[in-house]
C-alpha cells in the first residue's frame, strides 16, 4: 500500500518552523507594521496551549475512563459557549442569552458526536477519547462559528428591522412568521462557511483532517473517506447547531404577548 | 345595563404615561392631539398591544389578554406615520386588494405591480393605510395619516375612512395635528398632556 510511517517531528525541526516566524516578526518591526508583539504571543500561546492539551489527551488516552473524556468534552463546551457569547455585537441580557448558545452548542455537539462515535466509527470502547475528544473538538470548533455568526446576524437584522417587523406584527402576523426572513437569512450566514467548505474542498483546498491523516502517513483514499465523514458531521452539527440557537435567540427577543422587544439586548461595546 | 362600548381602555399606564381612560363606539371617530413628544403614538402602540402596559383593553367587552396577539393586532388595526415595506412590490404587502378602496385614494389594481422603491412619500401613506384596511379591523389607529399629503389626497382619505367606518361600524382614534381636521372627522378631541389624556375643549 502507499500508506508510510509517520515521521515524527524533534524539537529541532519545530525551531526551524519558528524561524519564519522570527524573520516574519523582523519585517514588521523594520516596516513598522506593529504586528510583532501580537504575532508572537500568538505563537507562544499556540505552542503552550497545544503543548498542555498534548499532555492532557496523552493522559486521558491512558486512564481511558468516561468520566474524564465527559469532563474535557464539558469544559470544552463551556469555554466555547463564553466564545460565542464574546462574538456578539448585542447580546441577549442575562443568562438566557449565554444558555441558547452554549445549550444548542452542548446539544447538537454532543448528540452528533455520539451518533458517529457508536454507528460510525464504532470503536471499543464507543467513548474511547482518542475518538471523542478530536471528534467533539472539531464539531465544537464549527458549530461554535456556526451559532455566533447565526445569532450575530439575527440580532442584527432584528435591531435593524425593527419597524418592519413591528410593522409586520401591526397586520396581523405572529412571531415566526414576521421573523421568517430574518432567520431564514441568520441560518443562512451562520450555514455559508461550510456549505462553501465542502463545496471547495479537494479543489481549492485540502481540509484539515484529510492533510492531517495524510502526513501522519495514512494512504490517500483512506484519508478521504476520513474527510468526508468530518464534513458530514460538521455540516449536520452546524446545521441542527444553528438551528436551535437562532430560532430560540428569535424566541427571546418577543414576549409572551408577541411584542418585539429589543430591551432584552445588550448594546454594543 | 347599557352595551360595552366597541373599544374601552381603562387605566392603560405605559413608561410613564397613565392611568388613560378611554371609551370609543362603533362607527365613532375620536382626534387626539398633543405637542411632538407627548405621548401620541406611544399610546396607539399600547391600544394595539405592541408595547408592554398595565390597565384594561376590551373590545366589545372581551379582554385583550382573551385574543392571541396576531388576532388583537388584526382587529385593532394600527397605521403607524410611518409606514414600513418588506418585500419587492406593493401587492406581496396585501392579503387581498380591493379595486374600489384603491381608486377613491387614486390607484388602480396595477399599483400592487409596482416596486415599492419607487413609491413616494404620499403614496406610501395612503398604501399603507390601504393595507391595514384589508386586514378589515374593528378599531382604526391612525397615527397622522394625512401628514405628508395634498389637500387633495387629503380629503379622499378622510372621505375612504368615513366609509370605512360607517360600512363597517368601525371606531376609530385619528391623531392629527391639524385643528380643521379634527373638527371635520371626529365627535370628540382628545389631548395628550402631562402624560395623560384630558378632553379638548372648544
Amino acid at each position: 500500500m502507499d500508506a508510510a510511517k509517520m515521521i515524527e517531528l524533534t524539537p529541532l525541526d519545530l525551531g526551524i518552523a519558528a524561524f519564519l516566524l522570527v524573520a516574519l516578526a523582523a519585517c514588521s518591526v523594520i516596516l513598522q507594521l506593529n504586528l510583532a508583539q501580537r504575532l508572537v504571543i500568538a505563537a507562544v500561546r499556540t505552542t503552550v496551549q497545544l503543548l498542555l492539551i498534548g499532555f492532557v489527551l496523552r493522559w486521558l488516552f491512558a486512564v481511558q475512563h468516561p468520566g474524564w473524556v465527559l469532563g474535557l468534552g464539558l469544559v470544552m463546551v463551556l469555554l466555547a459557549g463564553r466564545e460565542v457569547h464574546a462574538r456578539q455585537r448585542r447580546r441577549v441580557q442575562g443568562i438566557a442569552g449565554w444558555f441558547v448558545g452554549t445549550g444548542a452548542m452542548l446539544v447538537s455537539s454532543f448528540v452528533i458526536s455520539i451518533y458517529a462515535l457508536t454507528m460510525v466509527i464504532e470503536a471499543e470502547p464507543w467513548y474511547a477519547a482518542r475518538y471523542a475528544i478530536p471528534l467533539l473538538g472539531i464539531l465544537l470548533g464549527n458549530t461554535m462559528n456556526g451559532i455566533s455568526l447565526g445569532t450575530d446576524r439575527l440580532t442584527s437584522l432584528c435591531w435593524q428591522q425593527r419597524a418592519a417587523i413591528e410593522q409586520r406584527l401591526l397586520l396581523g402576523q405572529g412571531r415566526d412568521e414576521a421573523l421568517r426572513d430574518i432567520r431564514q437569512e441568520s441560518m443562512r450566514a451562520g450555514l455559508i462557511p461550510i456549505i462553501n467548505a465542502m463545496a471547495a474542498a479537494g479543489i481549492v483546498s485540502l481540509p484539515g483532517t484529510m492533510t492531517g491523516q495524510l502526513l501522519a502517513g495514512a494512504a490517500p483514499l483512506d484519508a478521504v473517506r476520513y474527510q468526508i465523514l468530518i464534513m458530514f458531521l460538521i455540516a449536520a452539527g452546524t446545521g441542527f447547531g444553528t438551528l436551535l440557537a437562532v430560532w430560540q435567540t428569535g424566541n427571546l427577543l418577543f414576549d409572551e404577548r408577541q411584542r418585539l422587544r429589543l430591551d432584552r439586548l445588550q448594546g454594543e461595546g | 345595563m347599557t352595551p360595552a362600548p366597541l373599544l374601552r381602555v381603562q387605566g392603560l399606564c405605559f413608561l410613564d404615561w397613565g392611568p388613560i381612560d378611554l371609551d370609543l363606539d362603533a362607527a365613532e371617530v375620536v382626534a387626539v392631539s398633543g405637542s411632538s413628544g407627548s405621548g401620541k403614538s406611544l399610546l396607539l402602540r399600547a391600544i394595539a398591544d405592541l408595547d408592554p402596559h398595565r390597565g384594561t383593553l376590551e373590545l366589545e367587552g372581551k379582554g385583550s389578554e382573551a385574543f392571541l396577539p396576531p388576532a388583537w393586532r388584526r382587529r385593532v388595526g394600527l397605521v403607524p406615520a410611518a409606514s414600513e415595506w418588506w418585500h419587492d412590490t406593493v401587492g406581496s404587502h396585501f392579503v387581498d386588494a380591493d379595486a374600489q378602496w384603491l381608486e377613491a385614494l387614486g390607484f388602480s389594481l396595477e399599483a400592487m405591480r409596482w416596486p415599492v422603491s419607487r413609491l413616494s412619500n404620499g403614496e406610501r401613506q395612503r398604501l399603507s393605510l390601504l393595507r391595514t384596511l384589508s386586514v378589515q379591523p374593528r378599531v382604526l389607529l391612525l397615527d397622522e395619516p394625512t401628514a405628508s399629503l395634498d389637500p387633495d389626497s387629503v380629503e379622499r382619505v378622510e372621505q375612504l375612512v368615513d366609509a370605512y367606518r360607517r360600512e363597517h361600524g368601525a371606531g376609530v382614534v385619528w391623531v392629527s395635528h391639524d385643528a380643521a381636521q379634527r373638527q371635520r372627522v371626529a365627535s370628540r378631541s382628545y389631548v395628550m398632556s402631562d402624560r395623560g389624556l384630558v378632553a379638548e375643549v372648544n
